[in-house]
């Protein structure tokens, strides 16, 4: 039961990050990538029916996790109390950087806005980033299980490391380079013209600084917690993580090279296959961290023997077990939804109409 | 109270309290814009899908607001409260899931549609969207009450080995007989919200002379729903409310009523000022006997006093509890009050020009926000010293690990945040107020 639990989280963040993931991208080339007013609301309208759902996944895996792993989200959450405060502030700023902005038809008004929602979400991508390299690298839990982090120490490794050391942060840049590209990957999707084009330019010129950090990343996770590949060792099942992980970086090189005039309608599946491709690649790095981290939830940079494992981290089995009833009933209730919307608004944006 | 415990209780009270300033107004215009809906589809009149397109601009400022001040509370359970967190987390965390899980994305996946979507849509979906809309903040309300109704009167669980609490009924836990009035009085309390919103701005259009066939559509929806729902609110959500904390918190109740002794013929307290030294209220305008009636509804039955109860167990801050109790009972009996003779007038076809009703109902729009803030006051304080009924003291259950210092950092920086929220909201609302119905809809 506990091991199953690990798995829902963790496929409900990754959904998570496929997701709001793009919300964050697009946010983050938004004020590079439009040229004038309207290519700004078209990447908006891109976004706008289908962030605040997306966002939803984080709320309802933070749930999740509550119920399942009541001492993980106590001790994680507690620990990590600044950047997750400063999380809470980032996602207000994002969410009304979006949605006063349209309000008013004034420059000022909307240029602030619109610097708001670009830099908030930009922040987000690496603190968000940077809390997995925590995980992954591991707290100075107590014997209580519990720990609190400051900002940072000397931004250097050890038993007492601050949220910020040059590996969380190598973990940060990764993730920001990521999410870009697959924000930028729906734009050029969603998109039509010049603004498409630009989109797409944009992930193809940050292409080879994902493979760089993406292989920086495995030798830094190896150097920080060698432990890391016992799981691979031990289960064969797990070189699927790198097979996904080389193809869908192939696949994204393949679909965005440089050719001649090509249809539209070739453009566009291989948009779609460029942008599938990426969020192959987030599923398989972030499945490849939980597969390596199990049994583990949050290990301890102090004494091993004070990590946070599922088994002594988990609820009682009859929560489990009446969890995932519900759980059930609910996730198809919720996949119906999203099916429902993304199909309605399904196509390349247009200016005219109402909002969205 | 040590300043950790008390820098704590800040932060989630604060936060809070902000927070469910909005859920309250969406909670009760959604059901009204359903009504509009309604309305429209069966009458066939342009005018109350205009009506329901400007109401629908206000709720989707207003959600907004709701979302990025509700995310923050989730997370507080975990940051600041994490000792509780992981005794009851086995518990209430499934609670809380559920409402993300359920009514959260039932919400959002609709709120889009609802709010951008009518052209998109043939009318009917569209009138179910706003009914999808109305369900998810409902059925999000049922959840944060159940959560809320289990830390009052814990059912459905059993103790771990570990010392901790987890769940071992998912029925008893759903279906808490607290919940259930909790739930009705709470939610009745959002819709009077709603209710004087909607009369209030229709008032306003009226005495201003502008838009005055969408104010006297406001007027009557919302003096309709806010005479059914002040009188709800009384009886029998009220009633049956306060009937669950004389049963199983009766020193709330003496505290809340400022019964310090035991007395024969306990009266209600009218108005006067506790007074908690001298075991008091000074200068008291009351009603004699009648707390019995209120509770073992005899008139005139003895009653025990705050005294009766050992000291660790009484609420500690009998003042504000006393009054967050009296403010929220005396706003309510004013509601019904001002809603009857509403009502009143408007079935006499007097409504409209009677400017000096327009102007009360204009000007009583913040009341709602108070009084429901008083009572959410009311069942916190009121369940003091307990964090979990009988199981958990507050006081053992905030994050041991997070500072004063770091704890009133992030305090500072909310109360910074929403002051600027809360000025953004004011101004992006009272322009769609003063732009009116007719006007067009926002776009991104």
């Amino acid at each position: 039961m506990a091991t199953l639990w690990f798995v829902i989280i963790a496929i409900m963040l990754t959904v998570y990050v496929a997701l709001d993931g793009f919300d964050l991208g697009a946010g983050v080339i938004y004020l590079i990538v439009a040229k004038t007013r309207d290519e700004r609301r078209m990447v908006l309208r891109s976004i706008g029916p289908v962030w605040d759902g997306n966002e939803v996944w984080l709320v309802a895996a933070a749930g999740t996790l509550y119920f399942a792993f009541p001492q993980l989200y106590a001790s994680s959450f507690s620990g990590f109390y600044l950047p997750l405060m400063m999380v809470l502030w980032l996602l207000m700023l994002r969410a009304i950087g979006i949605e006063f902005r349209g309000h008013i038809d004034n420059l000022v008004w909307q240029n602030f806005f619109d610097v708001v929602f670009s830099v908030s979400s930009a922040l987000l991508t690496i603190f968000f980033g940077a809390a997995l390299g925590n995980v992954v690298r591991g707290v100075p839990l107590d014997h209580e299980g519990y720990f609190f982090e400051p900002l940072w120490t000397n931004f250097k490794l050890g038993p007492h490391p601050g949220i910020l050391d040059w590996y969380t942060i190598l973990i940060g840049v990764l993730a920001l380079v990521t999410l870009t590209v697959h924000g930028a990957l729906y734009v050029a999707l969603k998109t039509e013209n010049d603004l498409s084009r630009r989109a797409r330019d944009i992930a193809v010129m940050l292409w080879p600084v994902q493979l760089l950090l993406t292989c920086l990343s495995l030798i830094g996770t190896y150097f920080v917690r060698p432990h890391v590949m016992r799981n691979y060792g031990v289960h064969p099942v797990g070189a699927l993580v790198p097979i996904v992980v080389v193809g869908s970086l192939a696949v994204m090189a393949w679909a965005n090279r440089k050719e001649q005039a090509t249809e539209q309608k070739q453009r566009d599946s291989k948009d779609k296959l460029a942008f599938l491709g990426s969020t192959l690649y987030i599923t398989g790095m972030l499945v490849g961290v939980a597969f390596a981290l199990y049994p583990l939830v949050l290990p301890s940079s102090t004494e091993p023997g004070y990590s946070l494992t599922i088994n002594n981290s988990a609820a009682g089995h009859h929560g489990l077990v009446v969890g995932l009833i519900w759980w059930i009933v609910a996730t198809v209730l919720a996949l119906g939804y999203f099916l429902f919307v993304y199909r309605l608004f399904r196509g390349k944006v247009r200016l005219e109409g109402e909002g969205y | 109270m040590d300043s950790a415990l008390l820098i704590h209780r800040l932060h989630f009270a604060f936060t809070i309290t902000f927070h469910y300033l909005f859920p309250q107004l969406t909670m009760g215009l959604a059901p009204l814009i359903v009504v509009l809906k309604t309305l429209a589809l069966r009458r066939k009149d342009g005018i109350y899908n205009q009506a329901a397109r400007f109401w629908a601009r206000i709720f989707g400022i207003n959600f907004v607001l709701g979302v990025v001040t509700g995310v923050p509370m989730e997370f507080q359970f975990g940051t600041n409260w994490s000792h509780f967190s992981r005794f009851a987390g086995g518990v209430i965390g499934q609670t809380l899931a559920m409402e993300g899980m359920f009514a959260f994305f039932l919400e959002s996946a609709f709120l889009g549609l609802f709010l951008f979507g009518e052209k998109r849509l043939t009318p009917r979906a569209h009138w179910w969207s706003a009914v999808a809309v109305f369900l998810g903040s409902w059925l999000s309300g049922y959840f944060i009450i159940a959560t809320d109704a289990w830390m009052q009167y814990p059912v459905g669980y059993e103790r771990a080995a570990d010392g901790s609490i987890q769940l071992s009924s998912f029925w008893k836990l759903v279906l808490n007989p607290w919940a259930g009035w909790q739930y009705a009085h709470n939610m009745s309390g959002a819709a009077i919200t709603g209710a004087f919103v909607m009369a209030s701005i229709g008032a306003f259009y009226l005495l201003w002379g502008k838009y005055e066939e969408y104010g006297r559509i406001f007027v009557k929806v919302g003096v309709v729903a806010g005479c059914l729902f002040s009188i709800l609110q009384v009886f029998p959500t009220g009633d049956q409310q306060g009937q669950m904390v004389f049963r199983h918190q009766p020193p709330t109740l003496a505290a809340m009523e400022g019964l310090f002794t035991e007395q024969p013929g306990a009266p209600i307290v009218l108005i006067g000022q506790p007074n908690v030294d001298e075991g008091r209220i000074d200068n008291p305008v009351v009603i004699p006997g009648a707390l019995g009636f209120l509770t073992y509804r005899r008139w005139g039955a003895r009653m025990q006093g705050l005294d009766a109860f050992p000291p660790e167990f009484r609420p500690q801050n009998i003042t504000l509890l006393y009054y967050s109790y009296h403010i929220m009972v005396g706003l309510g009996t004013i509601f019904i009050a001002i809603m009857v003779l509403s009502a009143l007038l408007l079935w006499r076809g007097k409504l409209f020009q009677a400017r000096w009703m327009l102007w009360i109902l204009l000007l009583s729009l913040p009341f709602p926000y108070i009084a429901n803030t008083a009572g959410w006051l009311t069942a916190e304080l009121g369940r003091q010293p307990w964090l979990v009924y009988g199981l958990m003291l507050t006081a053992d259950g905030y994050s041991k690990t997070v500072s004063v210092g770091n704890g009133m950092f992030t305090l500072l920086g909310f109360m910074g945040m929403y002051t600027v929220l809360g000025i953004l909201f004011l101004f992006l609302v009272c322009r769609e107020i003063e732009r009116g119905p007719a006007g067009e809809a926002v776009g991104h």
